[in-house]
């Protein structure tokens, strides 16, 4: 029954949001028409029938309803609650449908709180968020219904992919999908925007929050996602160039240049056709990035749901929607004005660097990523990696890190490098005598010793624009600014550091033996095996001494998950400020030896710190804007009504 | 031009399509092929494997007879499928030359026993040495030598009934 | 979708389910086992991290756990503290593998786009930022 009512709820849903497209392309031609109504209504209802549909599937998994296709092939009722709610999305259906319900939910919070945009651009942007959510409706309910019934209930689920039972990795899904969903209102916006033609700073304040707010997803959820492989693969690795790993930093590269021309286009009616093209192809790479992870053409670790099968629906829905975007930018970008002039040295000037860069950034991934692809067609394997990727990456990442350390201190429209000199001379000389330092130190890559000067060079860059400023009166979204520019300065001197400090010890030790890494000695104290709800493993106990002073105990394991069967190895982290010590227990080595693999990380934890701060930023950013929105909003009512009070009055 | 620039995005994006269109319809094999065809096997010399059959060194495939050069292990379950296709071989008058790869003698006792053997020679490559030396890179997969000790073929997988005609004219090519 | 929800470590799932259950040689003497010399050991791991493992999907030999990366690891090893090159060693396996076993890709006939587009995107992007402000300048 209450798999029946969520497949319902989800019809109705699909069959409100073809209400939705054909009422709002409708009232393009019609505006008074009375069809233009119905779309807001209509977007509302959509979004809360796919969440209604959401939560009996969410039912289903709690109360692990073997009669129900998707929970006997993903769930086990001997799984923890939380796993067992998180198993809904950790599997293609499932994920697919918090995917529709997000963009549902979109759907309804722009049809009930936007009020900015010209009417007649609100109704296309509605029809164009139907338009993107009818596909994967129709993806849903014709090629990957979540709700199948088995012809005889199972005895017991068939359990969840033992790696995915993991707290940080049940979260780690829906972040990206928030973000996804959110670049997909901002491709909606863009669309609308470019039917209608009407590109100015209104339509990039309406499609700024949801930029922000996509990004910051975005970052935690590729923070998190690096986190997560960094514990949990079991080699001390935190990015690996993977091409899953690329499919979600494409998107992110996308929207942090589609924020700052957003920013433009909202500040000084600049860059209209640029940020629209960046609004499409943001989207796109969301799109692509789940294309490639579904359909298996490229190799990963973490593939995930590979059918190419599904594949080729998300293929088709790519094509339709990217390419029918594009369709409509050859046609129309032509005709949207170029908007406001200025000069090199402005925040517009560092502003469209910064955008060129990351678009060249974004074009190097996208090659690397997809290169193997184009070569098997001819019958050649290659494989790109970060041999590639780093060096090629960095000709664009370093000029863009330098500019960014100075380019909130320009004005608008147009400044002198002479006002700036004071400022510009400080972060030179920081980050020259950092660089200095740090080749004194020892002989590390040229990119990770560059990586930390600029790192350092940037940090202090960052607080810049506050100087000389009432700290109290400096607006919120400036603070955002500032502690993400600082969170992206800290993220690089954790990887920096770690790429140069890194120091590793593989050794087979006796019970009561130790190993030396870096400052640590680490002793195996004793092993032992351990059981778990779904699992049995072997467990050391380590002490591990830092410089002879505090101990940290730690216990990693190997773990033998038995539904579904599978091995997996269990890292254990001693954190410090200054760093973190790595721990994984091995295979026994032979004459009572265990092998043992350690590492000391100095300052890597400063990568996801730095992470979390570029998000903080991107949150206090939002905050900023939306207050200022309301303010906007409310300083119109006020108008408004006095302007009514007057008209009242004035017949009399 | 202006205006012609407006449309490389989607030129760009349709290259694209083409491109993952046509990779969704082709096979994924998780194949990786050997360079080493046409090249001379490398030296080595490797221990018996099995008490009953003696180890493999280079001079042994340069005995100016071709030969098939198996890759296999006891704890690879389709090298298990491909044990009867093998023996059909060897009933046909082919030799087959065994590497046993990371394998312990009693194991591939165990194995032999079990699924029959076929070889006339095999080699413990316990290092995968051998292995890594002539591009192979899993188990089962089965070289063609001619004569000469020259890689004339690289069959990937395990040779299933279908393989065997394939197999004998491949065989018989490298001995001409 | 992402990294986030993944993952099947192949290497894990391809061989825990198919073949390892009874692998019971142990690992290679150089799989799990540093060089002395600091340097020689610095250079192999720089080496190894850009080897692919050829049983897994999409990792380094330096980050799998797959017997066949343990052997390929202690080839890497026992050749450099032969005195070996690094760039011979790679040289050695990409003659045996092709391209696809190194994840650092050379110029050749099969890859100078990798870097050809870059080299293009650079000019194009000089080209961009000039072409924009000039014409702002005035």
């Amino acid at each position: 029954m209450i798999a029946e009512l969520g497949l319902a709820a989800l019809w109705l849903a699909a069959a409100l949001a073809a209400l939705q497209l054909i009422a709002g392309a409708l009232s393009q031609r019609d505006e008074s028409g009375e069809l233009a109504s119905l779309a807001r209504p209509a977007a509302i209802m959509q979004g809360l029938l796919a969440g209604f549909a959401f939560i009996m599937l969410l039912w289903l998994f709690a109360v692990t309803d073997l009669s129900v296709k998707l929970v006997a092939d993903n769930s086990h009722s001997a799984k923890p609650m939380i796993f067992k709610l998180a198993g809904t999305w950790g599997n293609h259906e499932g994920s697919m449908l918090l995917w529709v319900t997000v963009m549902a939910l979109a759907g309804s919070l722009i049809a009930l709180l936007e009020r900015r945009l010209p009417e007649r651009t609100m109704q296309a942007t509605l029809a164009a968020q139907a338009f993107v959510g009818l596909g994967f409706y129709a993806f849903l309910l014709l090629s990957s219904n979540p709700f199948e019934r088995l012809p005889e209930p199972a005895l017991e689920g068939a359990g969840l992919n033992p790696l995915l039972q993991d707290i940080g990795l049940a979260f780690h899904p829906p972040t990206l999908y928030f973000g996804y969903v959110g670049l997909s209102v901002a491709f909606s916006f863009a669309v609308g925007a470019l039917l209608t033609g009407r590109v100015g700073p209104d339509f990039a304040r309406a499609m700024r929050p949801w930029v922000l707010g996509a990004w910051i997803f975005l970052t935690l959820g590729i923070t998190a996602g690096s986190y997560w492989a960094y514990y949990e693969l079991g080699w001390g690795g935190w990015w690996f160039w993977d091409p899953v790993e690329n499919a979600s930093l494409m998107p992110w590269l996308a929207a942090t240049a589609l924020l700052h021309s957003v920013s433009v286009l909202a500040a000084r009616d600049a860059l209209r056709a640029w940020t629209i093209m960046l609004g499409v192809v943001a989207f796109s790479m969301s799109m692509l990035g789940t294309f490639l992870v579904r359909s298996g053409i490229l190799t990963s670790v973490h593939a995930f749901a590979v059918d190419p099968e599904r594949g080729t629906f998300i293929l088709a829905l790519l094509i339709l929607y990217v390419g029918g975007a594009l369709l409509l930018f050859g046609l129309k970008a032509g005709s949207v004005a170029e908007g406001e002039r200025f000069s090199v040295t402005s925040r517009e000037g560092a502003l469209v660097f910064n955008n060129v860069m990351l678009s060249a950034i974004l074009g190097i991934v996208l090659l690397g990523t997809l290169y193997p692809l184009l070569t098997e067609a001819f019958d050649v394997r290659v494989s790109v990696g970060p041999p590639y990727f780093n060096p090629v990456g960095a000709i664009f990442t370093i000029p863009m890190l330098i500019v960014m350390a100075i380019g909130p201190l320009l004005r608008w429209k147009g400044d002198s490098i002479r006002r700036i000199k004071l400022p510009l001379a400080i972060v030179a000389a920081i980050m020259a005598a950092a660089l200095l330092l740090v080749i004194v130190m020892g002989d590390y890559s040229i990119l990770a010793m560059l990586g930390l000067a600029i790192a350092i060079g940037l940090a202090v860059g960052s607080f810049m624009p506050l100087r000389g400023r009432n700290l109290r009166r400096v607006p919120i979204a400036t603070w955002g600014m500032v502690v993400a520019h600082f969170g992206l300065a800290v993220a690089l001197f954790g990887m920096a550091s770690e790429s140069a400090f890194s120091e590793e010890r593989l050794a087979a030790v006796e019970i009561g033996q130790s190993a030396q890494v870096g400052p640590w000695t680490v002793t195996l104290d004793q092993v032992k095996p351990v059981a778990g709800p779904n699992w049995t493993a072997i467990q050391g106990d380590l002490s591990a001494k830092y410089e002879g002073g505090e101990t940290a105990i730690l216990k990693p394991q190997t773990r033998n998950f038995w539904a579904p069967e599978q091995e997996t190895t269990e890292s254990t982290l001693a954190t410090r400020w200054n760093g973190q010590l790595y721990a994984v227990i091995g295979n026994e080595a032979g004459q009572g030896r265990w092998q043992l693999r350690l590492w000391w990380k100095p300052f890597v934890t400063f990568i996801w710190y730095g992470g979390i701060l570029v998000a903080l930023g991107g949150l206090l950013a939002l905050i900023g804007r939306l207050r200022g929105d309301l303010k906007r909003r409310h300083a119109k009512a006020r108008l408004e009504e006095q302007a009514r009070y007057r008209d009242e009055e004035a017949p009399v | 031009m202006k205006r012609l620039m407006l449309w490389v995005p989607l030129a760009l994006f349709f290259g694209f399509a083409g491109l993952a269109a046509y990779q969704l319809t082709q096979p994924k094999d998780e194949f990786i092929e050997s360079a080493m065809v046409g090249q001379p096997m490398p030296q080595f010399d490797l221990r018996p494997a099995s008490p009953d059959r003696p180890g493999v060194a280079l001079a042994d495939l340069q005995d100016g007879k071709p030969k098939l050069l198996n890759i296999w292990a006891s704890w690879c379950v389709p090298c298990i499928a491909e044990a009867p296709q093998l023996e059909a071989l060897r009933e046909q008058g082919v030799e087959i030359v065994g590497v046993a790869i990371r394998d312990k003698p009693e194991d591939v006792a165990k194995f032999l026993e079990r699924y029959g053997n076929p070889y006339t020679r095999i080699g413990a490559d316990d290092l995968s040495e051998i292995q890594l030396a002539i591009g192979s890179s899993g188990v089962p997969e089965t070289f063609v030598i001619d004569g000469n000790g020259i890689i004339q073929h690289q069959h990937l997988g395990d040779i299933r009934a279908e393989h065997i005609p394939m197999l004998l004219q491949k065989l018989q090519e490298a001995g001409s | 979708m992402t990294r986030a929800v993944i993952i099947a470590i192949a290497c894990l799932l391809g061989l825990a389910s198919i073949a390892s259950a009874q692998q019971s040689l142990p690992p290679a003497p150089l799989a799990y086992e540093q060089l002395q010399d600091p340097a020689q050991e610095a250079a192999a791991q720089d080496l190894m991290q850009t080897l692919r493992c050829l049983k897994c999907q999409s990792q380094s030999i330096a980050d799998s756990d797959a017997p066949m990366a343990g052997d390929m690891r202690h080839q890497v090893r026992s050749r450099i503290a032969a005195g070996e090159e690094p760039e011979a060693i790679r040289a050695w396996l990409v003659e045996r593998y092709g391209d696809y076993v190194s994840y650092a890709p050379t110029v050749s006939e099969t890859t100078w786009p990798l870097f050809a587009i870059p080299l293009m995107l650079l000019v194009i992007a000089l080209f961009v930022l000039r072409g924009r402000f000039r014409r702002e300048a005035k």
